[in-house]
């Protein structure tokens, strides 16, 4: 009997498969089809303190081995997602759940993390500071590692929940910002966000996403997360979420390998809405495969 | 919705540049006409989002338009060839709003979902009036088979190569009906939202991530709120929408 189990600052999973923030709303769409108490937990679609219905469309476009969105954060609202999405997130998933909370100011981050610290359901906060689809605010706190740690502070003094922090790859040095936030007290980091990206149609001979650019995830991008969830992994002590370009539980060991203690999976949740069920199913199998016979033991392994 | 998967029966071009793809597979999440499937291709990363034409218990009938590298690789798929297809996505068009003569209006592709909904209407015993817009001659399909189910169709194109020259708003002014179903291209949708006489169930286009309401990619603005059209559409209410 392998094991899969994996701890985050306190958390214990039963694997490390969680479904990433924008992919898998709050959850009930993918508990129609399936069970969900099967993932090790789940990071629901990023909220801000206030309302908001985001982009202009068109807000996809494909890519080789990947997709561009730009969603910019579409999501009711803390209050909402408290008095309404947790609730009904409960009938179907009894684990804890991961917050993942965007901003436009320090005060906006502290005040909803401050809302979310008083539910019992969410068992750590994931501040994203790199959503590359919202101006004035979102990624260009995550740029700057004086401003990574601010947050940080910010977020750390009103919450007793693990604080782990969303980073963009969209960065000279996602080494120093990663390292600005474990000394600001984070956590952990969650990496990476979507790399910045862009498509032209031909036939209008104009960007397609009407936003211009966009957040480009899928398949294409994970050389470059493994990449720099390696290099991360060296300079801090903080616990790891990998993620980017995950679609396979190979995938899953190659970016705990590089360093992940647990592993989202975004984009592929898309295209094939069971993959993280099929991934929990395959896991033990490749474990057997490569003798492997707990995952929290290969965190790390490729150093 | 469900995941299935469909065996290719038989594939053929039916007018310039579009195809029609008859498969077979279980057909049980379909509940509605209007609602569409989401087909995943070799090669390409998202799924292909086509309406359903026509279903039984184990066919689906597509037709689609190659507009793009994808639909033009799914165009060349030999008989035989199985397709991994989510099924039953959106809410699709409610036949109990018709009333007695409802008129159905379809431009281009946005056609093939209106042939499901009037075989129901007619089947519910409703009179529909048809009227399928094109550009030109060669772009016109499945006049014969909605006047196979007994409806009265007119057709119109816009270079007047064929049928009545202009598009479907010329062609309705005169009618008389009780209640309107669309699908087609935006500004056709609009026309129609502004000329007609009655409330209307409106089919919306958009391009989406998922097509089962979880990535936000589709989300539109209505008078009843923030909808996903891949899940609270693509079926739209007249009296909802916000141009």
């Amino acid at each position: 009997m392998v094991d899969t189990s994996v701890s985050l600052s306190g958390l214990v999973l039963d694997n490390p498969i969680i479904p990433a923030s924008g992919t898998f709303g709050y959850g009930y769409e993918y508990a129609e089809l399936y069970d969900i108490n099967c993932l090790g937990s789940f990071s629901f679609k990023g909220t801000t303190r206030e309302a908001r219905f985001g982009n202009p469309t068109p807000r996809i476009a494909e890519c080789p081995a990947g997709m561009i969105n730009s969603v910019g954060l579409q999501n009711p609202g803390v209050e909402k997602v408290i008095s309404e999405e947790l609730p009904k997130l409960k009938e179907c998933f009894s684990k804890k759940v991961i917050a993942n909370v965007g901003g436009f100011s320090l005060d906006e981050y502290a005040e909803t993390c401050q809302m979310l610290e008083s539910q019992e359901q969410v068992g750590l906060l994931e501040v994203n500071i790199s959503c590359p689809n919202v101006h004035n605010g979102g990624m260009s706190f995550g740029t700057d590692p004086k401003m990574a740690a601010e947050v940080t502070k910010r977020v750390k003094a009103v919450t007793t929940k693990p604080i782990y922090i969303k980073l963009s790859p969209n960065v000279t040095d996602i080494v120093e910002i990663a390292k600005a936030c474990e000394d600001a007290g984070a956590d952990g980091i969650s990496m990476i966000n979507t790399l910045l990206g862009m498509r032209i149609d031909l036939k209008t001979k104009k960007p397609i996403i009407a936003n211009k650019m966009g957040g480009f995830s899928g398949s294409a991008i994970l050389p470059v997360a493994l990449r720099m969830v390696y290099q991360v992994y060296d300079a801090v002590k903080i616990p790891i979420i990998g993620m980017g370009g995950v679609s396979t539980a190979k995938d899953v060991i190659e970016m705990m390998l590089a360093g992940a203690t647990a592993v989202q999976i975004g984009a592929a949740n898309l295209i094939n809405p069971f993959v993280c069920k099929e991934i929990i199913e395959q896991l033990p199998e490749e474990m057997t495969k490569y003798n492997i016979n707990s995952l929290s033991e290969i965190i790390g392994g490729a150093h | 919705m469900k995941q299935e998967i469909f065996v290719i029966k038989s594939q053929e071009k039916i007018a310039k540049d579009v195809f029609k793809m008859v498969l077979s597979g279980n057909t049980n999440d379909i509940t509605a006409p209007g609602q569409f499937v989401n087909i995943k291709l070799d090669g390409f990363y998202l799924r292909r989002p086509i309406s359903v034409c026509d279903y039984d218990k184990n066919e689906l009938t597509l037709i689609y338009k190659t507009v793009g590298e994808g639909t033009a690789a799914m165009s060349k798929y030999e008989n035989g060839t199985e397709l991994d297809v989510l099924t039953g996505l959106g809410n699709g068009y409610d036949t109990s709003l018709s009333g007695e003569k409802p008129l159905l209006l379809g431009g281009g592709v946005g056609v093939p979902p209106l042939y499901n909904l009037c075989k129901k209407l007619v089947a519910e015993g409703k009179k529909p009036t048809v009227i399928l817009g094109f550009n030109s001659a060669d772009d016109v399909f499945y006049e014969n088979e909605f006047k196979a189910l007994g409806a009265v169709v007119y057709v119109t194109t816009a270079d007047g190569s064929y049928g009545i020259k202009g598009f479907v708003t010329d062609a309705m002014s005169d009618l008389d009906y009780s209640f309107f179903y669309t699908c087609g291209p935006e500004p056709m949708l609009k026309a129609i939202y502004n000329v007609s006489k009655t409330s209307g169930q409106l089919s919306f286009e958009e391009r989406m991530g998922c097509g089962f309401g979880a990535c936000m990619g589709c989300s539109c603005k209505t008078k009843y709120g923030n909808k996903r059209i891949c899940k609270d559409g693509p079926v739209l209410i007249k009296e909802e929408i916000i141009w």
